[in-house]
């Protein structure tokens, strides 16, 4: 189930693992048979720790999801929430406890299981409601970094961006901080810390202070990670305003991916049969994991779409040339060799299906003319052509009515590329937004504003050419790249920090948000690393606000080149793309009367 | 537009930063095509079912996963409980709770608290159930008890609440204490127990002392205002804001309370009093704006809902109105108004013209809008009118601040008739678009002349074959091929 885990340089397997003993550990504190009552939220992260049948293993017998009301009938011992801690979702858990009829029906205990973390409030609140002391056991089952990948852990937390940035509310990076003392305790003390804006700080910070008060989590265990590299992302707001133009990135553009799952249109996943064809076309939506263990997935996911394509056609021959085999067999042995090799190879062959269907799907979206235009205008900005006056795409989506998040991402993006907008610029765009989309979107555009994404130019410079410049972030002749042409800011900040070093970019780093620093963690003389010769170092990059999936196949990129000495695991607070990630920092409009 | 079309044509195929090129595009097509096929191919040979890595449910969902297995055993209740199992998967109010939200913080723990559904119901289900009797606090953990008894430091507590205990706050009574708690707790950094000290401090520290201290502790204070807003103590949020001299945010936070009324001269007095709040410059006459748009649907909204009942006015008669123009905005209210009353003297409300100048709206918002309603409505003699200017000589020209392939582009949507469409292709500037506009939408005339302009014979003759034979367009083309006047570039 989790073969992908243990894939990369670094076994996250470990990590899944200590995820499962502890869900074990407290389903075994409830004896007896149970139900468990879902926060609808949590089921798509605890899928990937765990299947139901590490559940079932555990007495679990029936599971359900929360909602007000009865509980649904169920004849087991216990009875289980497994809930974020929200005051909403405790009114519900209230609601359902209440209802529940002692007199006619059995014994039952209740237990609430809190993720991550337990909350004081939502105890209390429970208390003022009469009903905590209903519940035998109240946990908390620390769920903060999730591994994805081979090389990828996020705690999937959608708001972290706004709560960092917009309302200075840090929880969510110490969330943060307790998920890398987790991941030190399992993997080694991390030697050094390197960090980049205002967050980064706080997180090691926290780190720091967190191994001085709990002396006992100095471990003996080799460290596997050289570095941590923490990350704002309003170091580099422009990267996931960009559209990503990997197989992945466009996956996730086009229809989002969530816990490593995609829904897409059932259309051009045909019924394999052909007497079934025709008939009955599915409508439920196909839903498809994707993550290394499918090899032609690990394969493309980071390409340049462009390139897809020609591989996909590859793979195919290969395929066809290998089903043509059966033919040459003769002797019983060849037949009992083909046979062995044939799950592998039907494997294979849907794999190919799914993807050449995935391909063409997307194929349909970037030939568009639409597409094309969006995508120019992003580049002229990201190359610094015309970002000081109102531009005409713009205003022609707005005057036919796209959508309004579109129309945020271009605009913050020019921006960005601009060091903030000048007066005149900012209030066009501003006055044309709401008098098309509504007034009460001034609560956004405010929002974005204090996040920094939009602002206006003060002091009347604009020092994103320099940055541009010095980190090479444009290269005219490279077309086959994650954002075609625009290495991602992050992503450059990575690859200098492992050579030569930030100080050759001391300057940049300054006009830049944010302190950047170096910590380092005493390791006991036992622990200390003598590196083989040729062998590569690991660094952690840690994105505080999110990551995108573009940033991340610049980083594997980063790790496979021949002679870049350094290999990356990812960690962040969300996986994000400029939709989501504008989104969330969009005000919530109540829905319209009609 | 600041760069002609020409000029960008001409960027694109000269530049460098053509990023996202299918640079075969017809090959890399294909290469697509061709795994299709061998795809295809091969389901002939294995017609095997299993050959998924895993295996999905009717849903979609991978068999074994949990949403799967909650549906699983959800369904698998006896059918004695079939009532609520049917409850239970029916769409109830939670679902329409904002899930997506996510929540590792407490920060976002209020979220929806006051507007849940359930609740009311709920008590009066139970009110006369002493809530006490009914969850009876049967088997405590005994560990809990612990806690209350000790005297913890400032620095244990926090650290302990942070581990997840509960832990008395009442014995810190002196203004002293509690500081360096509250201290403790920020420089813990997690929200949830800054907060828990917060609601502490702000039941027993009068309101000045607590914003006086908050004051000078930034962290908390972004916690409390966080706070505040979640659980929805408006007043108290305000007081601290304007305590702060924060006056933007007064207004803003003020302003958003608008979004939870529905009555709508409710709103609008609302939106009233905003106006006179400490916006920025900038925003002020937008907020302005809302109140006047507001007020001047609520007037066209209560004249043609009338219109439309009395059945009197033809237009309303032979288009009625699917939506109440309310809370629209205000492009959508131009558009509405371009339908309904576009021939309205400028002194009514409702009249276009009165929007445009009542808000400033742009000549070529306002054309764009008044060309969608009335093509919309097929009068083809008011787009006309709306593009045709008169110079001080009495000349009329063609004008539209849009752009004529923009034209077209909203004339062909609405199917306007080729003469109707031709006479604007026509007045496209840019060669290459006029002649792919016209050729797309079968405007003859202006491909031939476009043609002859260009003095392209050849094709010219090409284009023959697209036109209907003995047809007055072919007649046309022969006799601009036999003109011995044209000099032909070919």
């Amino acid at each position: 189930m989790a073969a992908h885990l243990s894939s990369g340089r670094v076994n996250l397997t470990a990590l899944r693992e200590a995820g499962r003993r502890e869900l074990r550990e407290f389903l075994d504190k409830c004896a007896g048979s149970k139900a468990i009552v879902w926060d609808e939220y949590l089921t798509g992260p605890f899928g990937l720790i765990a299947q139901y049948s590490l559940l079932k293993e555990h007495e679990v017998e029936k599971m359900f999801t929360l909602k007000p009301g009865r509980l649904p009938q169920a004849d087991v011992r216990n009875i289980i929430f497994f809930v974020r801690p929200r005051l909403e979702l405790m009114d519900i858990i209230t609601d359902n406890v209440r209802r529940y009829d002692r007199g006619r029906s059995p014994q039952r205990d209740f237990h609430i299981l809190f993720v991550p973390r337990r909350s004081l409030l939502c105890e209390q609140w429970l208390k003022e409601q009469g009903v905590l002391g209903s519940f035998i056991h109240r946990e908390q089952y620390s769920l903060d970094l999730i591994p994805f990948d081979g090389d990828l852990l996020s705690m999937e937390s959608e708001s972290a961006f706004k709560e960092c940035y917009l309302e200075n509310d840090q929880t969510s990076l110490y969330h943060a901080a307790k998920g890398l003392m987790t991941l030190q305790a399992l993997y080694g003390t991390i030697p050094q810390i390197f960090g980049k804006g205002d967050c980064a700080r706080h997180v090691a910070n926290m780190m720091i202070r967190m191994k001085r008060e709990f002396p006992g989590s100095q471990n003996s265990i080799f460290p596997v990670f050289d570095t941590l590299l923490l990350l704002d992302r309003n170091v580099d707001l422009l990267t996931p305003l960009a559209t990503q133009l990997t197989y992945e990135g466009l996956i996730d553009e086009i229809y989002g991916i969530q816990n490593t799952y995609v829904k897409l249109p059932p259309e051009k996943f045909a019924p394999k049969k052909q007497g079934e064809g025709g008939k009955d076309l599915p409508t439920e939506p196909k839903k498809l994991q994707l993550n290394s263990a499918e090899e032609l997935y690990a394969e493309i996911r980071d390409k340049n779409f462009n390139a897809v394509g020609s591989v996909l056609s590859k793979k195919a021959k290969i395929i066809s040339a290998a089903f043509e085999e059966r033919h040459h067999a003769k002797t019983v042995g060849e037949i009992k060799q083909f046979v062995s090799q044939l799950p592998h190879m039907q494997a294979a062959r849907s794999s190919l299906a799914n993807h050449t269907s995935i391909a063409e799907l997307i194929k349909d979206i970037t030939t568009s003319e639409d597409f094309f235009d969006n995508l120019t205008v992003e580049q002229e900005f990201m190359s610094g052509i015309d970002t000081d006056k109102v531009n005409n795409y713009i205003e022609d989506c707005i005057a036919q009515k796209h959508s309004l998040i579109k129309i945020l991402r271009l605009v913050c993006l020019q921006s960005v590329c601009n060091n903030g907008l000048k007066q005149k610029v900012l209030d066009h765009y501003k006055r044309e937004i709401l008098q098309t989309y509504g007034y009460e979107h001034i609560l956004t555009l405010n929002n974005l504003e204090k996040a920094g994404l939009l602002k206006l130019q003060t002091g009347g410079r604009n020092n994103y050419p320099t940055i541009r410049k010095t980190l090479r972030l444009w290269m005219d002749d490279v077309n086959e790249q994650v954002y075609s042409g625009y290495a991602p800011l992050s992503v450059r900040l990575a690859q200098l920090l492992a050579r030569p070093g930030w100080r050759s970019i001391e300057e940049v780093l300054k006009m830049l948000p944010g302190p950047h620093f170096e910590e380092r963690q005493q390791l006991p003389t036992g622990l200390q690393k003598k590196r083989q010769h040729g062998e590569n170092r690991v660094t952690l990059v840690f994105f505080l606000g999110g990551v995108t999936y573009a940033e991340i196949a610049a980083l594997r990129f980063l790790s496979q080149m021949e002679d870049g000495g350094t290999e990356y695991v990812i960690a962040t607070t969300k996986l994000i793309n400029g939709t989501t990630w504008i989104k969330s920092l969009m005000e919530k409009l109540e829905p319209a009367p009609f | 537009m600041s760069r002609a079309r020409a000029d960008e044509e001409e960027y694109w195929h000269s530049s460098k930063f053509r990023a996202f090129t299918f640079d075969d595009e017809d090959d890399e097509l294909s290469q697509l095509k061709e795994s299709k096929r061998a795809v295809n191919s091969l389901r002939d040979i294995v017609d095997d079912d299993d050959d998924d890595l895993e295996k999905v449910s009717w849903s979609g969902e991978p068999v074994g996963s949990i949403s799967w297995s909650i549906k699983e055993t959800a369904s698998s209740s006896s059918s004695l409980e079939g009532r609520d199992t049917s409850l239970q998967k029916g769409s109830s109010s939670y679902s329409a709770l904002p899930k997506q939200v996510s929540s590792y913080s407490l920060s976002s723990l209020f979220k929806g608290r006051n507007r849940l559904p359930s609740l009311p119901s709920l008590s009066d289900a139970f009110s006369d159930t002493g809530v006490k009797n009914y969850a009876p606090e049967l088997r405590r953990p005994k560990a809990e008890y612990k806690d209350y008894s000790n005297d913890w430091s400032p620095r244990d507590t926090v650290r302990r609440m942070q581990r997840g205990k509960v832990c008395s706050l009442e014995r810190f009574r002196s203004l002293q204490d509690k500081l360096v708690l509250l201290d403790e707790a920020v420089a813990g950094h997690d929200g949830n127990v800054i907060t828990a000290v917060l609601i502490f401090l702000k039941r027993t520290l009068r309101r000045e002392v607590l914003f006086r201290e908050l004051e000078v502790r930034q962290v908390a204070l972004c916690h409390l205002i966080h706070f505040l807003k979640e659980t929805g103590e408006q007043k108290l949020l305000l007081d601290l804001l304007r305590f702060l001299d924060r006056t933007e945010e007064v207004a803003l936070s003020q302003y958003r309370e608008h979004l939870n009324i529905q009555d709508v001269e409710k709103k609008r007095e609302f939106l009233k009093g905003c106006i006179g709040l400490p916006f920025s410059a900038e925003d002020i006459s937008h907020i302005q704006d809302h109140y006047t748009l507001l007020e001047r649907q609520i007037i066209i909204e209560a004249n043609d809902r009338h219109l439309a009942m009395a059945g009197q006015s033809e237009i309303f008669r032979k288009y009625p109105r699917k939506a109440s123009i309310l809370n629209m905005p205000l492009v959508t209210t131009l558009f509405y108004s371009c339908f309904y009353h576009y021939t309205e003297a400028e002194g009514t409300f409702s009249s276009p013209t009165n929007l445009k100048k009542t808000f400033k709206i742009p000549d070529k918002q306002y054309v764009l809008t008044a060309l969608a309603a009335r093509a919309k409505l097929r009068a083809w003699e008011d787009v006309d009118a709306l593009l045709t200017t008169k110079n001080w000589l009495g000349y009329t020209k063609k004008k539209a601040p849009i752009g004529f392939h923009r034209v077209v582009e909203i004339l062909q949507r609405n199917n306007a008739p080729v003469q109707v469409l031709q006479e604007y292709v026509r007045l496209v500037e840019d060669v290459e678009t006029r002649l792919n506009l016209a050729t797309k939408y079968k405007c003859h005339d202006v491909v031939i002349d476009t043609y002859r302009d260009l003095k392209d014979r050849i094709q010219l003759m090409a284009y023959k074959c697209k036109v209907e034979r003995g047809s007055a367009e072919e007649e046309k083309i022969n006799s601009l091929l036999s003109n011995m006047q044209i000099r032909w570039k070919n």
